[in-house]
């Protein structure tokens, strides 16, 4: 049994923002297939009451001083900027529709 | 005979003895790009102008001043995804072809305090995707030693520049391997510290709690030289640790006797060489002779290793890039429609294939109804390998074994398999998920292409890694076989 079908992967591919055509989903179905049938040999170690690790060291809310600071110059930030007009970053009609 | 054959403390000497000049070092580096990089393509950027300024800015310094730090006037190279502020930084991709960063990464800041000179930037797989430099949008590195080979990845430039003599010594970054493996694959020596150890701000984030940037050089003394160059506490990188920066050269002495060595079975079992296994056995026999100690244990979820990483690391990484969405810099599509419409196309015609698979992995195993089946379950399973490492280094000093499988692999061998392309990782990734240190050094050949040995240490304990190399190394040759090209 496939662990990742074809819509699944263009739902996914739809979250993570990315346009695909249909011959790379069928190619990115089989691929992600493979890893997700290989990650499951995970499911041979029984994990019950074993904490995750999210982070390596033993360090948590990591506090500083709030100081304020001046932020990074306007011209320095949109140097950068695919499209600005008037110091603001510009892009397309935000209510356009969605596919 | 190339400058490049000196350590840095023979290049500091000549330097204060007034026998040679930064100048000097610096057209070292452009004269040997000159001639080998056709071949090599290790370089994304060069620098020119701005090093030969900086090299005759240093030179009238040292003149007017007798005394000047170890790693003054070193020429030096940089991985891509790591900003360096007015130098075009890609993380080798589309998406940041003309990415000029507006400020510098920590350990670029150090290395400007520490007045080294910074020649260009390196090439890499797309975003440290990778194990053989494949993955970079703009050119393939070749490894030195033979140019129809991959120089590992996805620090391939970094390791292939040093490897090639083109500069003195380089900056990698490590997720999953990407020192040791093309470090190994290239025979030079390059370290992955501690989680923590070295600032990860203006490191452009690929899996943040598994990354970190480290040193690849020819020798082990002068990796402990850079390494105490760009390490400790950064306000700017919360998760960088408040801990003591040792100097990590007084660990040089040579002598090992009495070092506890740790053998994982798994690291020479299944899917290992016979090449890397034999020359480990032939360094573990070096060691003993040094007066090292060393037993057989057992790392039991190594195997799970590479699946937890592929999951946690796409996971993260899915996260990470989703700010390369065409608006604020990098890359946008000239034609959109709507702004949905923009971050798609922009994010579908920026990224290569990879980095596309692992973002959508990732988001697969981020996404409802998956999260606790495949996120929560690796970290559980990270929890696990970590617990190996600490019962394994509670009685070791040291835990040894090779760095990769095989030497290098042909270009294009691999790269039609994802999966096959990852268990080249198989015996670096398991130390990335615990957060701790190590090294490859050389330890053979193996029909011409080298071979490296991973050495592994307790957390902060870069050093002991460091005096068992460097014994090692001592003892052994194996740093002074060069390529021809």
């Amino acid at each position: 049994m496939s662990r990742i079908s074809n819509d699944q992967v263009k739902h996914v591919a739809n979250l993570a923002r990315l346009a695909i055509t249909e011959e790379e989903a069928e190619k990115f179905t089989k691929q992600l297939d493979a890893i997700i049938t290989f990650a499951e040999q995970l499911n041979e170690l029984d994990t019950e009451n074993v904490e995750p690790t999210y982070h390596v060291l033993d360090m948590k809310n990591v506090l500083r001083e709030d100081i304020p600071q001046k932020g990074l110059p306007r011209e320095e930030v949109l140097k950068n900027a695919p499209e600005h007009q008037d110091g603001q970053i510009k892009v397309p009609n935000i209510m356009g529709k969605e596919d | 005979m190339s400058l490049f054959d000196y350590k840095v403390s023979d290049l500091h000497e000549l330097l204060h003895k007034k026998e040679l000049k930064v100048t000097d070092l610096v057209e070292e580096s452009y004269k040997r790009i000159g001639q080998v990089e056709d071949k090599v393509q290790a370089f994304l950027t060069l620098d020119e102008e701005q090093a030969r300024q900086s090299a005759k800015l240093l030179d009238e310094k040292l003149a007017a001043d007798s005394q000047k730090g170890l790693l003054f006037g070193m020429p030096i190279g940089v991985k891509d995804n790591i900003v360096t502020k007015g130098l075009r930084t890609t993380c080798a991709s589309k998406i940041l072809e003309n990415f000029d960063p507006i400020y510098d990464a920590t350990v670029v800041q150090k290395l400007q305090q520490a007045e080294t000179v910074i020649i260009g930037k390196l090439n890499m797989d797309e975003f440290a995707m990778g194990s053989s430099n494949e993955n970079s949008a703009f050119k393939k590195t070749r490894n030195p030693w033979d140019l129809n080979r991959v120089p590992g990845g996805s620090s391939g430039g970094s390791a292939a520049s040093v490897a090639a003599g083109e500069v003195l010594f380089s900056l990698g970054s490590d997720t999953g391997g990407s020192i040791r493996q093309p470090a190994s694959f290239c025979g030079v020596v390059g370290m992955k510290p501690t989680y923590g150890r070295v600032s990860r701000f203006g490191l452009v984030a690929f899996a943040s709690s598994l990354d970190q940037i480290g040193p690849i050089t020819r020798t082990v003394e002068d990796n402990a030289f850079l390494l105490q160059a760009i390490s400790g506490l950064d306000p700017m990188d919360s998760t960088s640790a408040n801990v003591d920066v040792p100097n990590f050269a007084a660990a040089l002495t040579g002598d090992v006797k009495g070092l506890k060595i740790a053998v994982p079975k798994e690291y020479l079992g299944e899917g290992v060489g016979e090449a890397a296994r034999q020359s480990v056995l032939a360094a573990l026999k070096v060691l003993e002779g040094l007066g090292a100690v060393w037993e057989e244990v057992s790392l039991p979820h190594s195997k799970y290793a590479l699946a937890a990483y592929y999951l946690l690391s796409s996971s993260e990484a899915s996260a990470n890039l989703a700010r390369f969405d065409g608006v604020r810099y990098g890359y946008r599509t000239p034609d959109a429609e709507s702004l949905i419409d923009l971050y798609k196309k922009t994010r579908a015609e920026g990224f290569g294939d990879e980095v596309k698979r692992r973002i959508m992995l990732g988001t697969f195993a981020l996404s409802s109804g998956y999260y606790d089946a495949y996120y929560k379950k690796a970290q559980q399973v990270r929890t696990l390998i970590k617990r190996d490492f600490e019962d394994v280094l509670a009685k070791y000093d040291v835990i040894v074994g090779p760095t990769a499988p095989t030497p290098a692999f042909k270009i294009g061998e691999n790269i039609e398999d994802p999966l096959t392309m990852y268990a080249n990782d198989i015996l670096t990734i398991p130390l990335n998920l615990a957060g701790l240190p190590g090294i490859s050094v050389p330890c053979g050949l193996d029909g011409g292409l080298p071979l490296g040995l991973q050495i592994i240490g307790k957390y902060f304990d870069e050093a002991t890694i460091y005096r068992a190399a460097h014994a090692f190394e001592q003892a052994t040759d194996f740093h002074k076989q060069k390529p021809e090209l």
